[in-house]
């Protein structure tokens, strides 16, 4: 990416923060908010989520069986099926359907993806959208925000604005509730007097092909009931095996989404249906003729089908739980974290699928693999995977001449174009390591100006971001100086403390403190010298450059395995990596014996104490007031419990954040293009340790980011858990 | 239907702010009487010995249907752990009865109300099956957060009660 590239993104994304971030912030808030309370509530979650996953990928796999199962259904019943392979191919028999007479349409995030209104006002139709948020988008001419809810990013005062602008009334809506009143009226004449009502739908049963809709308006139920033409336009991919199979998703879907329990109207159509319609003579109609259009669109679906990396997309059943779990969508929302039609995390695997993969590039780098989102989805996409794969796709699509320079110092196994602002924090082993090798002298170049500008002009580091600093002496270097002071004969067990690249170039002090608390607790520990996990490259999308990492590092942790040593990571970003992404990266032995065997450090400390280790080896908290914010990808294994298990047993006073993240993540806050946006979900994070009950609190973090985070944004200086614990 | 499902129907219900009235087929009336503002709208009711007083009218016109203060429709189903009612619409107009008026009054047997989704499941598949074109899972009334706060009340009703018939 260029500079100026780099400028006007940083510029779009500083517009949008303005704009319109307090709406998405506020409204993302309460439906994440709702969905842990709602699916909390419901004591099979877990199960429904596995039925619900194994509907989809069973659906999918038999894909073209039940497209034709559902079409002879829907015949049968009186209806029409069209297949159409792309949006032209769709839009084209819609308008033949349509035939120039009015539409009034129901929420249909396929149909904006077809553009399906454009079509048919090019042919003369006039279409009415009758879902609140995207008549308020037809009025203003502006694309979704959000998946479940189009216009997430209007206030109520700019609504109130544009209905006086556009119908100027006698007495203008105020009030949400007045709004709402004068939609229902402006848009019931428009009912009235439609001939053709379109709807999407949720879920297809191929078994008596039923449409099942999920809304709360009564919207979609009045477009179908008052005219006599029904056109419903659904993905492929929406079709599901039988009837029963809705049930999970029905118990899932609003919960997840909104963090309803249910919304309001679940309905289940096998038209054509036979309710009176609104009739010309001001008299009910038969509702005996109503035709029934099922237009099923491919338009890339069936390649996507198969496409190892992308097919899970298939499962997805666009509730919006990706977007409003994620920390970067809270605070930008969908028009910078999001491509033409689809928003938030699984936008990339739709915009992708959809669009090419060139349709993800805007807005993928948006993901920052929190992982929050993963336990999140009710059919268990692992969308932070869908979004490296695609970032993988991109930087080898990117044509561009080698940089030699980086290229010398970056030994990857990535192609001569990739933007070097990626390589470089996937290489941070290699710049970690050789930051340490020339340090304090590295550190004095890195911290002055020239350096900075340079820095940020050709590798778009912000220049307000302080630079990590790099200790002369490894953790590894010093332990092997040290060595062990619990002989391996009297220890109860024996540790391999894995030295993550920050811990071991940068944050030395905190692998120290791990080994003194260990070893105060009876573990004969050793730090072998295992290089970076993967992660950095990871999320960058350098997928075969963290392969190369995770069998180095597997390589060189796998005899303390064999030997029956437990692994203990200090840094969560790279434990996850062990529990989840080596699945993916490794053999499924070596990534089964690593995770098995590895553990948090604090989980590991919590384990010794519970397995009856001196506890009084820790150090005394005596009521220390403590504001703790644990790692995103640490909440997401649930491991944020031992933590703060661990400093109250010791008489801490534990308080800790409830944000997704803390918006650093990784290497996301040092670029120039999203410096602001970092800034603003890590202040979410602040602002709860800012509060009278936590401003005099001592802050403590598990992540490396996120004590680089709240190092910049509290003149408290934030600390890793494992330092109050270490009673030196 | 078990007093304990018709207790967790009556707690849901009430969850999502809708009013149930328990009476029997020979109350019926007295009992619906307080919930009909008029002008009032209904469908036939397809319980033995309940029937709609005469001030509802069950064949309206669109400007009836939407002068409505309140719609009377019979429910199929009630869904006790979500406080659902499902509308099953056909020719006699459940569908816009249901959706026009400000208030719906859904009509439940009290033997239709089921437990939980799974019972219910079972009975929409069968009914699906057996030719019923539409089935509203309907909680609550019709809501919106799209105008910048909850508003009960959308394209749909205002106010839902639900009347069930303990003896049928």
């Amino acid at each position: 990416m260029s500079v100026d590239d780099r400028q006007q993104k940083a510029e779009h994304i500083r517009h949008l923060l303005e704009t319109e971030g307090d709406s998405v912030h506020e409204n993302t808030q309460v439906f994440n908010d709702g969905r842990y309370e709602s699916t909390a509530a419901l004591d099979d979650y877990e199960r429904l989520k596995d039925e619900a996953r194994a509907i989809k990928e069973d659906a999918i796999e038999r894909l073209p069986e039940l497209v034709e199962q559902v079409t002879e259904t829907v015949e049968a019943n009186g209806g029409t099926v069209y297949l159409a392979d792309d949006a032209e191919d769709a839009n084209r028999y819609i308008a033949e359907v349509v035939d120039g007479r009015s539409v009034v349409k129901s929420k249909s995030m396929t149909s904006e993806e077809i553009e399906v209104n454009e079509a048919l006002e090019a042919s003369g139709a006039d279409v009415w959208e009758t879902d609140l948020a995207e008549f308020v988008l037809q009025l203003a001419d502006e694309a979704p925000s959000h998946i479940v809810a189009p216009a997430i990013h209007k206030s109520r005062e700019e609504i109130a604005a544009l209905f006086e602008t556009v119908y100027d009334p006698a007495d203008p809506p105020e009030t949400a509730e007045e709004l709402t009143r004068f939609a229902r009226r402006v848009l019931g004449e428009k009912i009235a007097d439609a001939d053709v009502g379109m709807t999407g739908a949720n879920f297809i049963t191929a078994d008596t092909g039923t449409l099942a809709l999920v809304t709360s308006e009564g919207n979609a139920r009045k477009t179908v009931q008052a005219t006599d033409t029904h056109v419903a336009v659904a993905g492929v991919e929406k079709v599901v095996p039988t009837v029963e199979d809705l049930q999970p998703f029905v118990e899932l879907i609003g919960r997840s989404g909104t963090g309803q329990d249910i919304t309001s109207y679940v309905s289940l159509f096998t038209p054509p249906g036979d309710s009176p319609t609104l009739g010309d003579a001001g008299e009910l109609g038969s509702g005996d003729d109503r035709e029934f259009h099922l237009v099923l669109v491919d338009n890339g679906r069936m390649a996507m089908r198969d496409d190892d990396e992308l097919r899970e997309t298939l499962y997805c059943i666009r509730c919006s739980a990706c977007a409003n779990a994620c920390a970067n969508f809270q605070h930008v929302g969908g028009h910078a974290f999001g491509g033409e039609t689809y928003t938030g995390g699984i936008a990339t695997g739709w915009e992708a699928g959809v669009n090419g993969t060139e349709g993800a590039a805007e807005f993928n780098d948006l993901c920052t693999g929190c992982s929050r989102c993963v336990d999140q989805c009710p059919v268990k996409i692992d969308i932070p995977w869908i979004n490296t794969v695609v970032r993988d796709r991109l930087n080898r699509g990117e044509s561009g001449s080698f940089d030699f320079l980086v290229e010398g110092l970056t030994p990857d196994a990535e192609p001569g174009g990739l933007d070097l602002q990626k390589r470089l924090f996937g290489n941070f082993d290699a710049l970690a390591r050789l930051g340490s090798a020339f340090a304090p002298l590295s550190n004095w170049v890195a911290q002055t100006d020239t350096a900075r500008s340079l820095l940020e002009q050709t590798l778009g580091i912000d220049r307000r971001r302080d630079l990590p600093s790099f200790e002369r002496e490894s953790l590894v270097a010093w332990f092997a100086d040290r060595g062990s002071t619990v002989a391996p004969a009297a220890a109860d067990r024996h540790v391999a403390l894995y030295p993550d690249a920050y811990t071991n170039y940068v944050r030395t002090d905190r692998g120290k403190a791990a080994v003194r608390v260990l070893e105060s607790l009876g573990v004969h520990v050793e730090v072998p010298a295992a290089g970076e996990s993967g992660r950095a490259p990871l999320s960058q999308g350098m997928v075969a450059t963290a392969r190369d990492n995770a069998e180095a590092v597997y390589e060189a942790l796998a005899p303390a395995v064999a030997a029956d040593r437990d692994v203990v990571v200090i840094e969560p970003s790279d434990l996850a990596m062990f529990h989840r992404e080596y699945d993916r990266l490794l053999s499924a032995d070596a990534a089964a014996a690593l995770r098995e065997n590895s553990y948090e450090l604090m989980e590991y400390v919590y384990g010794l104490v519970e397995n009856g280790a001196d506890r009084d080896a820790l150090a005394n908290g005596a009521g220390e007031r403590v504001a703790y914010h644990s790692h995103c990808q640490q909440r997401t294994l649930d491991l944020e419990p031992y933590t703060v298990a661990v400093l109250e047993d010791r008489g801490f006073d534990v308080v800790t954040s409830d944000v997704e993240c803390c918006g650093m993540a990784g290497s996301f806050g040092y670029k120039t293009e999203y410096y602001d946006l970092s800034v603003d979900v890590g202040e979410s994070l602040t602002d709860q340790f800012s509060t009278a009950e936590t401003e005099d609190r001592t802050v403590v973090a598990s992540g490396t980011s996120c004590l680089e985070q709240l190092d910049a944004l509290l003149t408290r200086r934030p600390t890793h858990p494992i330092r109050l614990l270490d009673d030196r | 239907m078990s007093s304990t499902t018709l207790a967790t129907f009556e707690s849901s219900l009430e969850g999502v702010g809708v009013e149930l009235v328990s009476t029997t087929a020979e109350r019926f009336e007295t009992a619906l009487e307080p919930h009909l503002d008029a002008p009032a709208v209904g469908s036939p009711l397809p319980f033995e010995g309940v029937s709609l007083p005469d001030t509802v009218d069950t064949d309206p016109t669109v400007e009836a249907l939407e002068a409505a203060k309140t719609g009377v429709t019979a429910a199929g189903y009630g869904i006790a752990d979500y406080g659902s009612v499902v509308i099953q619409g056909g020719p006699d107009g459940e569908e816009p009865v249901s959706l026009y008026a400000d208030e719906h009054v859904a009509v439940v047997a009290a033997s239709d109300v089921l437990p939980g989704m799974g019972a219910a499941f079972d009975r929409l598949a069968a009914d699906i099956r057996d030719g019923t074109g539409q089935a509203i899972i309907a909680t609550g009334p019709s809501a919106t957060a799209d105008m910048g706060a909850l508003v009960k009340g959308a394209h749909g009703p205002i106010d839902v009660t639900v009347v069930a018939l303990e003896d049928r």
